[in-house]
């Protein structure tokens, strides 16, 4: 009887069924983070001016969430309820630590490009968010899919808005990477007397999508679009 | 649950996080350090990028090249803020074990009293001549800025400059690392008048007038970091006068 139950069990939980593969693909569209749950803005409008950094932020947002979610669901019947939020910032520092650490060591000029940047993931309403709603109640298989999934969706917007904002910012793309593009035509407006450039052409950089500000309109439009070919999304009011 | 067990929990758990934590920063702490140090070296050199030996470009210089490099040709001299230049046990007495001039950290230089900073100088050998690489620190909008300036062997005029940040705005303050326009626009310029005053050169929010050898243009749009590093350059630069006058008086012909 109990090896019958317990094949039942398995048997009703594949290791990559249907609602597993929800748990992935929902937050990339349908439960995204940023653009329908609004959370993670911050970083959102602060990170996105440059593809690169985007990237690594994304990675290590990946990381961080899929193993603090992991991690918590692993020990979710011992943690103490009185204290599970100081329990769960303790998990997410710890990996944010280590990812830092790990840059550090072996990537160094994208570490100095990101310092401050890759301390802030601790404080991302993501991470934290998930691991209240989500790991905290689930099995961690189910967890760890569900943070993969949501530093997806995370990542997708993120890079949306960084290719944007430093296409129409700055007239290149990947800069600082080995890919790094510029785009003949862009012109350098703030630095019209430097002979040595010559980047002058017919567009002009525009400023404003360098400035956070951008980011708003950019994610702004991204809802916009979302939610009109996605009836599921429009309040019922 | 009770008190005792809130408590254990949380007492395990920070021991656990502790103990790997610091085993992690132990086991890197080597390899980071190895990697700062070629960080600020390659950030030396990007100031005399125009003049590094023939066959290399400054953008693809591996990490063996930049070792290399520092250890044939270029000389370190620490100085305090009179111009004396100060012996190994000196640089290691201001705290910097490594007892060489690119172990001292310009960050905590800047924390100091203004007189007991002390200065590391990099005397580049080039094939066409000697080239004296000054480290400067300062401030911008956001967070601290630095550079290092490279002057010919006229002590006067400037070879080449390099800057970087740690968070001006992309696109705006961040320009002053990210567009090689702006510091090359200091090659060339002379950092004393003819009557032998220091001038500095100075950053000129609207453009600086056309064939001015003490001024380079602003960033529009980023005009604090612009006088940050207008700021930086005058300060930063007036601190080696002192040695540099030493060497001009030995020499008489380099005197202007």
């Amino acid at each position: 009887m109990a090896e019958n139950t317990v094949q039942d069990v398995q048997a009703k939980e594949p290791l990559f069924g249907k609602k597993e593969r929800k748990l992935l693909t929902d937050p990339l569209d349908d439960n995204n983070p940023i653009t329908v749950q609004v959370l993670g803005i911050c970083s959102a409008l602060a990170v996105t001016s440059l593809v690169l950094p985007s990237l690594v932020i994304s990675i290590a947002v990946v990381f961080v969430c899929a193993f603090s979610s992991l991690i918590t669901s692993l020990v979710r019947n011992a943690i103490p309820s009185q204290v599970r939020m100081i329990v769960q910032l303790v998990i997410i520092a710890s990996l944010v630590t280590i990812v830092e650490l790990t840059l550090k060591a072996f990537n160094y000029p994208v570490y100095k490009q990101l310092s401050v940047y890759i301390g802030l993931i601790i404080t991302n309403c993501i991470v934290m968010g998930r691991l209240e709603a989500f790991a905290m109640a689930n099995k961690p298989w189910r967890s760890f899919l569900d943070g993969v999934g949501n530093g997806l969706g995370y990542g997708a917007i993120l890079l949306i808005v960084a290719v944007v904002r430093e296409v129409f910012g700055k007239g290149s793309l990947f800069a600082g990477s080995p890919l790094e593009m510029k785009f003949i035509g862009a012109t350098n407006e703030y630095m019209i007397n430097t002979t040595t450039s010559d980047w002058f052409g017919w567009y002009s950089n525009n400023n404003l999508m360098v400035l956070p500000a951008a980011a708003m309109f950019v994610i702004g439009i991204l809802i916009w679009i979302q939610r009109s070919r996605n009836p599921k999304l429009v309040d019922i009011s | 649950m009770s008190t005792s067990y809130v408590v254990r929990f949380v007492l395990i758990m920070t021991t656990l996080v502790a103990v790997l934590l610091t085993v992690l920063f132990l086991g890197l702490k080597d390899q980071s350090a190895v990697n700062e140090a070629i960080f600020n070296k390659r950030a030396i050199l990007a100031s005399v990028k125009d003049h590094l030996p023939e066959g290399m470009v400054h953008e693809d210089l591996t990490d063996d090249q930049v070792q290399e490099i520092f250890s044939s040709r270029v000389e370190q001299v620490a100085l305090n803020m009179s111009g004396q230049s100060l012996e190994s046990a000196d640089i290691v007495a201001s705290g910097y074990k490594g007892g060489k001039a690119e172990n001292i950290d310009m960050a905590k230089e800047k924390k100091k009293e203004e007189a007991e900073r002390i200065l590391p100088l990099y005397v580049y050998n080039a094939d066409g001549g000697k080239f004296y690489i000054m480290s400067v620190r300062g401030n911008g909008l956001w967070d601290e800025i630095w550079g290092n300036i490279a002057l010919q062997d006229d002590l006067n005029t400037v070879a080449g400059a390099a800057f970087d940040h740690r968070g001006e705005t992309p696109g705006l303050g961040a320009e002053i690392k990210d567009n090689p326009g702006f510091a090359a626009q200091f090659k060339g310029k002379k950092i004393y008048d003819a009557k032998g005053q220091f001038t500095s050169i100075d950053v000129v929010k609207g453009g600086a007038d056309k064939g001015a050898i003490h001024a380079v243009d602003g960033i529009s749009g980023a005009t604090v970091t612009a006088d940050g590093v207008d700021e930086m350059l005058r300060r930063g630069i007036s601190y080696y006068e002192p040695y540099f006058n030493q060497i001009k008086s030995s020499n008489p012909g380099l005197s202007n």
